[in-house]
């Protein structure tokens, strides 16, 4: 009944179906281009190019991601994952450990340049990579680092989000624990390397899911800078797989691959959801 | 804030920041410096000489109708994915909200676009409105309806947006949802008691206090609408047809390394900057305040 259902919070009956209905709707708009692209990494070029295709998988599976895994189009899609991990990896264990390193020097020195040091690293918080592109593709290239992991890499790392995030955690930590490892004599890094690294565990595995999503998820960056095939990554390789001009794209390698591009960052997300979560709370705020 | 307690010593600090401030200064500092002064340059067509036009670019730029109408395309379409995706979110949100249990389940489902990336997720969605191979496109066919969104701008924005606020959704939700679930449910249940019906109860309860994860996810849509959706636009439209879906940062990269117009590059690079340090000065200033409540 309506007027019983609007009076009460918690829903019973009709309302209860109403919202989970809602909810479903939702779902099938989320769900619904990843299921077809992997119906298309199922079937045969002719089921797909005679439209309309099935929408129910076909018997092709294993054949066609054997296909993008080991030939691909232009490089197998196996070695553009492995370039995708060592990016996504290097991008968020590289940023990690610089953050942590610098964050404690911030907090727990005083020491000169402290205070511009910090406005210098904050003011990094305010341009993402795609604002000075240009420039940058200018340093990179003339380090002669095109083409290669440390040219993907450290463009990326060079912002200070991280260092915030940090810095943020170690003002909550009581000050009696360094007070005590300063009677004890203890040197400032067994401080950091027995207290303060222990303690940050769950900073660190947060960031880590979110720093591991950017890196494997970025695009212009590695379009820009790996020419050639044998260093893409498998989310700016997807691009590269259609043909220019009028050829027919080979749709169920080209749906392979992006099921591939999405697999890893899905399985860090989902296995590591709390984490996640409370990262992306904490970070943005 | 200071730490009451610190350590002694001025080299191990300076040594700890080193790495980053190595990193940051050749990376991000001179490159972005770099941005500044080649805006104020035109190189010859031969790259060999450098010549001083002070601020030409950006007057070049602001008088160049390509660019104005980049301006607007960019406002559309952020403003576009902001209120799709947070709409959608929002919506999903205050009915995961509602139910006892099962609202974990919903919320493991609906993360998964998070992990999509934007340049796949372009893919995705291409594939759907491929105009010769779409599902989408041929049912739209049967039902009359001739969708082409290489030659028709508004249906390729159309595209475009969707296909962004798509990936949007679940950043958007579990903020919206974290927001809902930190409400007191007795504030609610007392106006539920009073006879306030659903609605009522959104509008004058609920909605008020979410105002600050409104507020700030307007902001951070904005941001992601204007930097991040690069992928989506190269995959589907490469910012055609015409223009149509050229926004600010497709620009700076089609001038820049497909066009080689480095001092306009330069300068559009300039012009974002400012944009976004505005953005983050309006983000901090909102954090800020919200420390307060």
């Amino acid at each position: 009944m309506a007027g019983v259902d609007s009076g009460m919070v918690e829903k019973r009956g009709l309302g209860r179906w109403m919202t989970h209905l809602g909810l479903i709707i939702g779902l099938l708009f989320i769900f619904f281009p990843i299921w077809l692209a992997f119906v298309a990494s199922t079937v045969t070029q002719p089921e797909i190019v005679k439209p309309p295709m099935p929408l129910l998988p076909g018997g092709h599976f294993f054949e066609n991601y054997r296909r993008a895994l080991v030939s691909g189009v232009n490089a197998p899609v196996a070695w553009m994952m492995l370039n995708s991990l060592i990016m996504a990896l290097g991008i968020a264990l590289g940023k990690i450990v610089i953050s942590l390193l610098s964050a404690f020097a911030i907090v727990y020195f005083k020491f000169p340049g402290r205070r511009l040091f910090f406005w210098l690293i904050f003011m990094t918080l305010m341009l993402p990579v795609e604002v000075r592109i240009v420039p940058t593709y200018e340093v990179v290239a003339n380090f002669g680092m095109l083409n290669s992991y440390s040219g993907l890499i450290f463009p990326l790392i060079a912002s200070a989000t991280a260092t915030f995030l940090f810095r943020q955690f170690f003002m909550t930590v009581p000050d009696e624990l360094a007070e005590a490892a300063r009677v004890d004599g203890a040197r400032p890094m067994r401080f950091f390397w027995d207290i303060l690294l222990p303690m940050s565990r769950t900073n660190i595995a947060a960031l880590f899911v979110i720093l591991f999503i950017y890196g494997w998820n970025q695009y212009l960056w590695p379009l820009l800078i790996t020419t050639d095939p044998s260093m893409n990554t498998i989310v700016m390789g997807i691009k590269q797989m259609f043909p220019s001009g009028d050829d027919t794209a080979d749709w169920p390698v080209i749906m392979a691959t992006s099921i591939l591009a999405m697999i890893p960052p899905v399985i860090v997300v989902i296995s590591m959801q709390k984490l996640f979560i409370r990262g992306l709370v904490d970070s943005e705020k | 804030m200071e730490k009451r307690v610190t350590f002694k010593g001025i080299w191990l600090p300076l040594l700890l920041v080193l790495p980053q401030l190595v990193v940051t200064a050749v990376f991000f500092f001179y490159p972005a410096g770099q941005a500044v002064y080649q805006s104020l340059f035109i190189p010859d067509p031969f790259g060999l000489s450098m010549k001083w036009v002070g601020l030409g670019n950006f007057e070049y730029l602001l008088g160049n109708s390509y660019y104005r109408a980049s301006f607007v395309t960019t406002a559309v379409f952020s403003t576009l994915v902001t209120v799709v995706s947070m709409g959608v979110a929002l919506y999903l949100a205050v009915l995961a909200d509602r139910l006892i249990k099962g609202s974990g389940v919903y919320r493991t489902l609906l993360i998964w676009p998070y992990a999509v990336a934007p340049a796949v997720a372009g893919v995705l969605w291409l594939f759907m409105f491929n105009t010769r191979v779409g599902v989408v496109t041929w049912y739209l066919g049967v039902l009359g309806y001739d969708w082409n969104h290489v030659l028709n701008g508004e249906e390729a924005m159309g595209l475009v947006v969707v296909a962004s606020a798509w990936g949007r959704i679940s950043y958007n939700f579990l903020f919206f949802l974290a927001a809902l679930q930190a409400i007191p449910r007795s504030v609610v249940e007392a106006a539920a008691i009073d006879g306030a019906r659903f609605w009522t109860r959104f509008r004058t309860i609920v909605w008020p206090l979410l105002s600050p994860t409104t507020f700030f996810l307007l902001v951070v849509n904005i941001v992601y609408a204007f930097f991040e959706t690069f992928g989506v636009i190269h995959t589907i439209t490469g910012g055609g047809p015409q223009q149509s879906t050229t926004i600010l940062v497709y620009k700076v990269f089609s001038d820049g390394f497909v066009a080689q117009d480095l001092g306009s590059s330069a300068a559009q690079s300039v012009i974002l900057l400012v944009i976004v340090g505005a953005l983050t000065i309006v983000q901090f200033k909102f954090i800020e305040r919200r420390v307060h409540y």
